[in-house]
């Protein structure tokens, strides 16, 4: 092989291939540890990060009243409860509101709308939104709820807010889930003589749920953890009772942000307790929603 | 192939009279109806963004100029010397995502590469989940983490600044990682084995096929995931609020205090500006750029990712 390259070009005849196949090997194992090194970063910072947060907030997160009284000016007093009970309602009206809706425009979209132009406008639409910044939805929110709708700085308006933030990512995962649904099942159904609400709402619907439940459990833990877009609809940084609907309100990621601005010593701790009981609360929601997933995956 | 091709076709067919024998009823048209209200609440969040954004904005432009915004170089708004020019806030946002960018860009394409090329199906299916538990991590948290952990541990060794670009950037970096990560390994796997194949076969190593045949086959879909990575930093409040401070300033040096856009919007709202007054609008005339520059980049980044994937289909 070597020599016939070197006939064909006897002008040059140093240029002989040599295949050095050792030395390019060793090349790529040492890449392949580079790459192995660039994945685990992030893995390294994500516990550093977690063992950080548990040794500054852990001995916080135990004292008396944390977890069930309110705010307070000292920073090794007083408790988290308005802002974890805000947090809570926050995330369970997501669910009740963005859920229903993101599904309904998923099977929409999959299941009814014909090919036609403004299909792919309300499709390139919902990309566009899944990239919106969370701040700008602050904006949206309190144009549309605190001053069109007068809710004014109240736990609804953040919820609607952080539902209408949350609905682009469930529309999306829940198309995903509902377009894997072989069209068997459809066919069956139909065999049957039902309709097409019966087939997608006892057939098409079951068989999505578990790749339903991803998109869910994506955006909803990313709404409880926001806190830009609360900040500008009104949230409030200290509450000595449980918000109501129509009240001002705390949520956790606003209570964490303001524990970490107040600038004596103590306030960090606090800080870390809540960010704890934060993502607590996401492991949780996870959890649930995977056993909803496992629950419902069973005759796949 | 045929026979299934032929068979996918009769399916399509038989099914939409089937649909159409079993959705004749009023009781169906309205649960139609409905849903297709549900899909219409996209489009009028996006009027409702645009419509409240820039009215606001307009009244704003009635009292400050364009070349104010655009021309003036000092950004103090809350001052009683008000300037309102936009660059210093642009300057920390282009800086804490830069930064970003370079620490997101590698170890997004490291995980992805690894994931998609070395590591075991068993491996990745553990691994990839993990990386993408980092998406996943409140964005509060990061800024904790920035400013309580990372910034003390850099002063040590960095005469850096307490709030400053290089901790928020760095931090940011990671959480955006596997945004750049999962799409870019959705772009390497759906190059052809065939491509492998042939570079194998004339006897390339696997590193040398990877870096000469399968990134730049994939390198549409990359491209697309570092737009889309950028337009999640521009956007991104809660870490570069915490930790690169709230200084408007034109300046590159990483290890000085800036002010994003995001964080002078977070700034304002929760400051007592009476509403509609010129200070107070600033907030809608930067979510107005803010929204613009973001829009500008997802469009950018879906083209992109549309363009490659036709390639493939």
């Amino acid at each position: 092989m070597a020599s016939s390259i070197s006939r064909n070009n006897p002008q040059r005849p140093s240029e002989e291939f040599s295949p050095n196949i050792e030395q390019r090997e060793t090349t790529g194992k040492i890449f392949e540890i580079i790459f192995l090194i660039g994945l685990s970063i992030g893995l390294v910072v994500l516990a550093v990060l977690v063992f950080d947060v548990l040794k500054d907030g852990l001995g916080r997160l135990f004292t008396p009243g944390f977890l069930t009284g309110t705010p307070s000016r000292f920073a090794d007093q007083g408790g988290i409860r308005p802002a974890i009970f805000g947090s809570i309602l926050l995330g369970g009206l997501v669910m009740l509101i963005a859920v229903p809706i993101g599904v309904g425009a998923a099977l929409y979209l999959e299941e009814y709308a014909p090919k036609a132009w403004w299909t792919d406008v309300i499709e390139i639409n919902v990309s566009n939104l899944a990239g919106v910044p969370s701040i700008v939805y602050g904006l949206l929110g309190l144009g549309v709820f605190n001053y069109l709708l007068n809710f004014g700085p109240a736990l609804l308006s953040g919820a609607l807010t952080l539902s209408l933030l949350s609905l682009p990512v469930i529309i999306v995962t829940g198309r995903e889930a509902i377009r894997a649904v072989p069209d068997s099942i459809r066919q069956a159904s139909y065999g049957l003589g039902t309709t097409k609400w019966q087939t997608v709402w006892n057939h098409v619907l079951p068989y999505a749920v578990p790749g339903i439940m991803t998109g869910v459990i994506i955006s909803v833990s990313r709404a409880i953890g926001d806190a830009a877009s609360l900040i500008v609809v009104g949230a409030v940084s200290f509450l000595t009772f449980n918000p109501g609907l129509f009240q001002r309100f705390m949520a956790l990621p606003i209570q964490i942000y303001t524990y970490i601005t107040r600038p004596e010593p103590g306030f960090s701790n606090a800080a870390a307790a809540s960010i704890i009981v934060l993502l607590l609360l996401i492991m949780v929601l996870n959890g649930g929603a995977i056993y909803f997933r496992q629950r419902f995956s069973t005759f796949k | 192939m045929q026979n299934t091709n032929f068979s996918d076709e009769f399916n399509r067919e038989s099914m939409r009279s089937l649909e159409k024998n079993a959705s004749d009823d009023i009781q169906e048209k309205i649960i139609e109806a409905l849903l297709f209200g549900c899909a219409l609440i996209s489009v009028f969040t996006t009027f409702g963004i645009v419509f409240i954004i820039f009215r606001v904005t307009f009244e704003f432009f009635q009292e400050v100029s364009l070349a104010q915004f655009f021309l003036d170089t000092k950004w103090t708004p809350l001052f009683a010397q008000k300037h309102f020019g936009i660059w210093p806030l642009i300057n920390g946002t282009f800086l804490t995502t830069a930064i970003a960018m370079l620490v997101a860009i590698p170890l997004g394409l490291c995980s992805a590469i690894y994931l998609a090329e070395y590591a075991s199906p068993k491996a990745a299916a553990i691994l990839r989940p993990a990386v993408e538990l980092l998406a996943g991590v409140p964005t509060v948290v990061y800024g904790y983490f920035a400013l309580l952990f990372v910034t003390p541990v850099l002063r040590q060794f960095l005469p850096i600044e307490i709030f400053n670009a290089l901790s928020a950037g760095l931090m940011m970096g990671i959480m955006i990682s596997p945004t750049v990560g999962s799409i870019s390994l959705d772009a390497i796997q759906s190059v052809p084995r065939s491509l492998r194949e042939g570079a194998y076969a004339i006897g390339v190593t696997k590193l040398e096929t990877i870096i000469k045949v399968v990134l730049p086959a994939a390198l549409s879909g990359i491209a697309a995931s570092i737009i889309l990575g950028i337009s999640r930093a521009v956007g991104e409040t809660m870490t570069v609020l915490i930790a690169a401070g709230q200084e408007p300033r034109i300046s590159l040096n990483p290890f000085q205090s800036v002010e994003t856009m995001t964080a002078y919007m977070a700034q304002i709202s929760g400051g007592d500006s009476p509403r509609g007054s010129a200070n107070y609008n600033t907030l809608y005339a930067v979510g107005a750029v803010l929204f613009l520059l973001t829009l500008f980049l997802n469009v950018v980044s879906h083209w992109i990712s549309n363009r490659y994937k036709e390639k493939y289909d």
